[in-house]
């Protein structure tokens, strides 16, 4: 099976999917000649054209507002937003617009489209290239919400959110674009070729939308997390010796509460470990979720680990990570609790 | 119906690639002097054609003809040269500083230099810029301690942003320099609120908006355009046509079916076109714009022409996207060369003495950066304990209880 770090899997899932599809389009400031600045789209306009790959003008709104109608058409529009601390602009036309076309019109007209964007931080971006706003997208009815932690599933769901026919917000981890990052800064970065999910299948395969993945069984406790924090979970668990399930839930909307709840109700205890700010962000839903279903199962409150309730620091950015350090203290005092 | 060809979908596409020739046959470049210069009470239809010629005052000789060519005194030639030529030490330590590992990011303003320099030197203290990430001459030009700067660069212990904000996006009040937003295009509507404020308020500050080629795509530039248009404030707002955004041409901001300046036309604001690598011309240029916006006269788009010689950013490599020999073949030159020819040509400046300054301001900023660096680099010395301040004027109890938490 060919090795893919996580750009080459996302780019492949693109190109499967010109190559079967041609209502399928791929644009966003600079993907066209230059193919992206993370490269994610590198090559796909010698191979398909400037017809269905090109650049567009820096307005995001304008970017998701194209799709839209584009996709009214009969198009699948799979567009980028460079950085998702940019996304802000378009925020209008996927809430106001995209989200409630089927509702409004009762699906006499729909928004098949799919919004790639780079979240996260840990490259020293500072606040304007690694925020995680999947919160404000998951709050929205009628726009479903991906978050994927390494290639295979890059590819396999990208290719879901390209066939779905609702529009879809796909967070990339820009972290893990080129390696599973632990959250320790300090070590010699990994790359993909020596993880298992770097193996990607050639051609048209999908992860399906919805489902989790139990990436470490466990009995201690549960670890809900998604993203770059599916990794620091792995490493905290390693370094404790605590015998955490870590659940990595892959699609934010819909969510897979059922592997949620069949975990917590075996372990008793959950923790949810996300890298956006706390308040209201998507742990708050998941806390609530859990108290709802498992409350009589669980043998301490459901504890959150998240970013600080700052705007991401640039210098400071070890500190606001919530790296194994921070993690591992609040899983032991979830497990000395009882 | 049958007659009907198949539609076709245009994606503009610049003069050359990579493995191309440079080509710059399209960039039309009217002789010195050839552009009428204005009152500034003009009224903006009568003025139309200075949004489609480019204003220029320095002939290839490097004397300063036409209508727009003022007697700019010595001492602000001389201190506009050097600003320039410090500008770009600046940026090449920086850069290397970069590569050093001692900070994350920069981006060089090389060969535009003139720009934010003189219009910078047309301006009065208590105006303001809201500047982008590539008019780091506004400070030099004032002198801001270039030690600060560095601090920033590296976000340690001296660092007057406190480590949280990403290099080179200062802030910097007392010199009229508005906090720069990593968001394109969102201050260059602030700028005409800013702008909007002072008249409210009879005062006769003035504003300056910034903004590239490539951002005058995002909303906020329109915002700014007719924001200015309905209530005419007194700003200036500056479009830096560097020719290209990372990789996309101007084409790809619409730059191909009309100039940037002829924007301002739909709106009734009057615009002018300048060759801003033509230090008398951006000052000249500048110095009208910023009178009109004083006496009363609303708002003026100026679109200087540039090119941006530099990598887009420290995480860039131009050579993907655009001919390698593009910027030696860009027809505008380079404006420090320019105006240094132009005071040789005057008696006023010698090679002797450039060759000079350019030693003494690599002097200047290596003994800056090397005090700057024992403050810390990369973020080290930057304090945990300021990462919760700032975010409200009185801290909520949520982040208190957060701070508390992290232990700091
Ligand atoms: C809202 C927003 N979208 C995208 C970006 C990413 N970005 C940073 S600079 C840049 C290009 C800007 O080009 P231009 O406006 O021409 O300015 P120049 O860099 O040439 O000075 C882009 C796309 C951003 N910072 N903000
Ligand atoms: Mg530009």
């Amino acid at each position: 099976m060919p090795q893919m770090n996580m750009i080459e899997a996302i780019r492949d899932a693109m190109d499967v999917k010109m190559a079967e599809d041609d209502n399928v389009v791929v644009f966003g400031e600079d993907v066209g000649y230059f193919g992206g600045v993370f490269r994610c789209t590198h090559g796909l306009q010698e191979k398909y054209g400037a017809n269905r790959v090109f650049d567009s003008p820096i307005n995001e709104s304008g970017i998701v507002g194209t799709a839209i109608g584009m996709a009214a058409y009969g198009l699948r529009p799979c567009v980028e937003i460079q950085f998702a601390d940019y996304i802000y602009p378009a925020y209008d036309q996927i809430v106001s617009e995209a989200a409630r076309m089927r509702y409004r019109s009762s699906a006499e007209f729909t928004s098949p489209l799919v919004v790639r964007t780079p979240c996260g931080g840990g490259i020293f971006g500072g606040q304007t290239h690694s925020q995680s706003p999947e919160a404000l997208f998951t709050h929205i009815s009628g726009v479903k919400t991906v978050i994927v932690s390494n290639p295979y599933d890059a590819k396999g769901m990208l290719i879901s959110a390209i066939e779905d026919d609702d529009p879809v917000i796909f967070f990339e981890p820009k972290r893990l674009y080129n390696g599973p990052f632990d959250g320790h800064h300090d070590r010699p970065a990994k790359n993909w070729s020596a993880h298992p999910r770097g193996d990607v299948p050639e051609g048209h395969y999908t992860v399906p939308i919805g489902k989790a993945d139990v990436v470490s069984e466990g009995s201690d406790v549960t670890i809900l997390t998604y993203g770059t924090m599916v990794y620091v979970a792995e490493t905290v668990k390693e370094e404790t010796g605590i015998d955490a399930e870590i659940i990595d839930l892959r699609s934010l909307l819909p969510l897979d509460i059922d592997t949620i709840v069949a975990s917590v109700k075996k372990t008793g205890r959950c923790m949810v470990l996300h890298e956006a700010t706390l308040t209201s962000g998507f742990g708050a839903e998941l806390a609530a979720q859990v108290q709802e279903r498992c409350f009589y199962n669980l043998e301490v409150p459901v504890e959150r680990v998240t970013g600080w309730d700052t705007p991401y620091p640039h210098a400071q950015e070890w500190d606001y990570f919530p790296g194994p350090a921070r993690v591992g203290a609040a899983l032991k005092e979830m497990m000395e609790a009882v | 119906m049958a007659d009907y060809k198949p539609l076709q979908f245009h994606v503009p596409e610049p003069t050359g690639r990579p493995g191309d020739e440079p080509d710059f046959t399209d960039v039309d470049i009217p002789s010195a002097g050839s552009a009428p210069r204005p009152d500034i009470d003009v009224d903006p239809n009568d003025i139309k054609d200075l949004a489609r010629t480019m204003i220029r005052v320095m002939d290839k000789e490097g004397n300063a003809v036409g209508p727009w060519a003022e007697d700019i005194p010595e001492d602000v030639l001389m201190h506009g040269l050097k600003s320039m030529v410090r500008t770009r030490a600046f940026d090449e330590r920086m850069m290397t500083l970069q590569r050093q590992g001692k900070t994350s990011f920069y981006m060089k303003c090389t060969g535009e230099e003139a720009i934010a320099i003189a219009f910078q030197q047309a301006l009065s203290k208590g105006d303001m810029h809201f500047p982008t990430y590539r008019q780091q001459g506004i400070l030099l030009a004032q002198d801001y301690p270039v030690v600060d700067m560095i601090n920033q660069i590296l976000s340690n212990a001296k660092d007057p942003l406190k480590g949280r904000q990403l290099p080179i996006l200062y802030s910097v009040r007392d010199y009229g320099f508005f906090t720069v937003s990593g968001n394109l295009g969102t201050q260059f509507v602030q700028a005409v609120g800013w702008a909007m404020a002072s008249a409210i308020k009879g005062d006769t500050k003035i504003a300056a908006a910034w903004i590239g080629d490539g951002s005058t795509a995002e909303s906020d530039f329109h915002a700014a355009l007719v924001n200015a248009s309905v209530y005419k404030p007194p700003v200036v707002l500056n479009v830096v046509n560097n020719q290209w955004a990372i990789s996309s041409f101007q084409g790809i901001a619409g730059g191909n079916s009309a100039t940037f300046a002829e924007r301002a036309h739909g709106y009734g604001i009057p615009s002018l076109r300048v060759d801003g690598n033509d230090y008398l011309a951006v000052y000249a240029v500048s110095r009208w714009a910023i009178e009109r916006a004083r006496r009363g006269h609303g708002p003026t788009l100026i679109e200087w022409v540039t090119y941006r010689v530099a990598p887009h950013s420290t995480s860039d490599d131009p050579s993907k996207y655009r001919p390698k020999e593009e910027s030696s073949a860009w027809p505008l030159g380079d404006p420090i060369l320019r105006l240094k020819n132009h005071m040789i040509k005057h008696g006023l400046w010698s090679e002797e003495r450039h060759a000079q300054a350019e030693t003494e301001f690599d002097e200047e900023v290596r003994a800056a950066t090397k005090e700057a660096e024992s403050h810390g680099t990369m973020g080290s010395g930057a304090s945990p304990k300021e990462m919760f301040e700032c975010v409200f004027k009185e801290m909520p109890p949520h982040l208190r209880e957060q701070r508390q938490k992290m232990g700091v």
